[in-house]
């Protein structure tokens, strides 16, 4: 009995030290280490260039060695969340632009310390700012547009919009009228809704927004009551909600989102990200075009992940040097190149083959010139985010869109005032 | 001689065999869609194709698994979590069930109270309070090719295996196994001059087959399933278990997009381990679950 009992000991003794002794080991040499996180493990072309960058960051100097942890992107943020609690933060980031002013509240981000001609050379939507503060700043941003065949607007004579005239409201609801008469499809439009989480205030608050809504009093940012569910807002959920209920749209749709290009969709709004695919099925036939007017101009989203740096970085010097270095253009044309995204600056979206003037997807440039508007840069989005899916969710389902948005407004009231208005 | 029809029988097989296909259809759909690009699954989903691999079949979705992440990684790391965590569980849990159901001792009732209390309360609700203690405890970490004392826990398989080796439900199970074997054999060995540790290595243990077996299923599969847990304390990939590596699928707003059929490849690739420990503990789990009434 006894030697059973030694042996028990002496397995779990060299157990528990076989499993203690598998920590990763740390080095503390020069160059000093700087850690970053990722969040797009499992996504060879982004991280491709991500790690290039950092292999030509420590080739080019003998300070800093930047030291790469790839994240999946579904539990990325919520591996930060955990890394903060645990005072275990990386020096280097990336965050999504909307979620970036509740990070820099929380105080996981400290502001960015790059140089004024960088910061001024990228587009707006590829710059975070927080209290006046640059937090933030990506290769890229996205942009929304229509894609509709050329062929189905001959066929029911609608006309093709441009940046400069898109089309109204009245003209819309025609044209979703006469492609949903055609009989040619199982629905005429695409809106996506089968892409959950982010999509749906990314995607549909600006339409809100073209409406004359938006998502919360944006001089105060106190208030969501008399914003989201404005009468404006309402119009757009009534809207919205009517193009679901007379079967334009369909309330069941799936991810995948290949109907438009199998023909079976007439219209879809989609990301640039999502076009490729497209144009290379219908060619010629394929138009890019603006989001309509509903009434307050064409709105899209903007805002997309970019580089941060955190509140416990100890070497946040190298930390900036790192994320001016991967901000060069030739960085952020290797990200247009192979992600599909907008470049962050003027110059590199010249050498983007896709996106420069006469490109095929020029358009997606000017749209996010022109119409882009950023999600309320306010520490409540976060909750503001699932509070608006859950409405926008309610009325595709034949929900009242006064009653969803006025429960909406309510509940992110209740929680701007249980975070003391995230001062 | 000749069976007899029996109608009964006939449609309690009938109902037998109809759950059992009901019950098989996701996992129909799973092994089958792994075989499919992800438009031939939306091609298929609306009907019975999508159960079999039907069609333009390949093993190109499993190839794409073994690109994306490191499949092996994830797997051992799975597997031998998993496995440290089942071992030690069933010592420790069973030891505290024996205790609990055959020792006398002050309090013995408000223990197994409060252990079944711990069964209510969600893991969420701990999740950040245990992610602070572990951080701030004591390791001894091998480094530069000699052992540390270091603190915090994170990025260890030891932090995802030591919150979770003693397991109320565990505990709870034992309890009502052992309380099923007769005193007697206790009695007749003590006479002999058994001690307690002996009776319950000897005696007990022998008998309690079925409630090991349900243990070790049930937790295998809690901890061959945790998410949550091994998202906030990995912080490297070296580490990561395989329902982590779940989400290097999903990027709706990319590019590629969701990789549906790799998702199903990896999903199939994933459960291999569960079904071959059920199929090896299957008898004396239903054994067990049918004599304790407890069920996972």
């Amino acid at each position: 009995m006894i030697k059973t009992t030694r042996v028990l000991l002496a397995a779990s003794l060299a157990g528990v030290l076989a499993i203690t002794g598998c920590a990763p080991a740390t080095n503390t040499g020069e160059p000093v280490k700087v850690s970053m996180w990722s969040h797009a493990a499992g996504n060879d072309q982004e991280i491709a260039t991500v790690k290039e960058a950092i292999t030509d960051f420590n080739a080019s100097q003998t300070s800093y060695e930047v030291v790469l942890e790839e994240f999946p992107q579904e539990s990325y943020n919520d591996s930060i969340a955990a890394a903060a609690a645990s005072n275990s933060l990386p020096c280097i980031i990336d965050v999504d632009g909307p979620i970036m002013p509740n990070w820099a509240w929380s105080g996981y981000m400290q502001p960015l310390q790059i140089s004024s001609t960088l910061e001024e050379s990228l587009i707006a939507g590829a710059k975070g700012y927080y209290n006046g503060e640059l937090y933030s700043a990506g290769a890229w941003d996205a942009a929304l547009g229509m894609l509709v065949r050329k062929s189905t607007l001959e066929k029911v004579g609608a006309r093709i919009p441009t940046v400069s005239e898109p089309w109204t409201l009245a003209e819309f609801d025609g044209l979703l009228k006469a492609v949903d008469a055609t009989g040619d499809y199982d629905y005429a439009i695409d809106w996506g809704n089968g892409w959950t989480g982010e999509w749906y205030p990314y995607a549909y608050s600006p339409i809100m927004q073209s409406f004359g809504g938006d998502l919360i009093n944006r001089d105060t940012f106190e208030s969501a009551d008399g914003a989201i569910n404005s009468d404006k807002s309402v119009a757009f959920g009534n809207w919205f909600g009517s193009t679901f209920a007379k079967g334009y749209a369909n309330a069941a749709q799936t991810g995948d989102r290949t109907e438009f290009i199998a023909g079976t969709i007439g219209i879809q709004y989609n990301g640039n990200w999502a076009v490729k695919d497209a144009l290379e099925a219908l060619g010629d036939d394929l138009l890019i075009v603006p989001p309509p007017n509903f009434g307050s101009g064409p709105k899209i989203g903007a805002g997309s992940w970019q580089f941060g740096v955190s509140s416990t970085c100890e070497n946040a010097e190298g930390a900036n040097q790192f994320i001016e270095f991967i901000l060069q253009d030739k960085y952020i044309v290797a990200f247009a190149n192979r992600i599909g995204l907008i470049p962050a600056t003027a110059a590199a979206a010249a050498e983007v083959p896709n996106y420069a003037p006469g490109g095929p997807f020029a358009i997606f440039v000017e749209l996010s010139n022109q119409f882009s508007v950023l999600r309320p840069p306010t520490p409540a989005y976060l909750k503001i985010s699932t509070i608006y899916e859950k409405a926008v969710a309610d009325i595709i389902n034949g929900a009242n869109a006064k009653q969803a948005l006025d429960a909406a407004a309510d509940e992110i009231d209740a929680d701007l005032a249980d975070n003391k208005f995230y001062k | 001689m000749k069976k007899k029809f029996s109608l009964g029988l006939t449609i309690q097989y009938g109902f037998a065999i109809f759950f059992m296909l009901l019950f098989s259809l996701p996992l129909l759909f799973m092994i089958s869609s792994s075989f499919k690009d992800p438009q031939a699954i939306f091609a298929d989903v609306k009907s019975w194709r999508a159960f079999f691999p039907v069609g333009d079949v390949n093993f190109d979705q499993y190839l794409g698994v073994f690109d994306r992440l490191p499949l092996w990684q994830f797997l051992f790391n799975s597997i031998f979590i998993s496995a440290v965590v089942v071992l030690l569980g069933l010592f420790v849990n069973s030891l505290a069930g024996y205790a609990i159901a055959r020792l006398k001792f002050k309090g013995q009732n408000i223990i197994l109270v409060g252990l079944i209390a711990t069964l209510v309360i969600p893991f969420e609700t701990i999740a950040m309070p245990l992610l602070v203690l572990v951080n701030s405890l004591p390791r001894v970490g091998f480094e530069n090719g000699s052992f540390e004392l270091t603190t915090g826990w994170l990025n260890t398989y030891l932090v995802q295996i030591a919150p979770f080796i003693a397991w109320g439900f565990s505990i709870f199970l034992f309890v009502q196994y052992f309380k099923t074997i007769p005193k007697e054999l206790d009695e007749a060995a003590l006479i002999d001059g058994a001690s307690f540790f002996s009776i319950y290595w000897r005696i007990i243990v022998p008998l309690a087959g079925p409630a090991f077996a349900t243990s070790a299923i049930l937790s295998f599969l809690a901890i061959w399933n945790a998410y949550l847990w091994p998202v906030m304390v990995v912080q490297t990939e070296a580490l990561r278990t395989v329902q982590v590596g779940l989400d290097y699928f999903w990027a709706s707003t990319s590019e590629e997009g969701t990789q549906w059929g790799e998702i199903m490849a990896y999903s199939t690739l994933i459960t291999v381990p569960i079904i071959i420990v059920f199929v090896i503990f299957q008898r004396s789990f239903v054994a067990s679950v049918a004599s304790s009434g407890v069920k996972g």
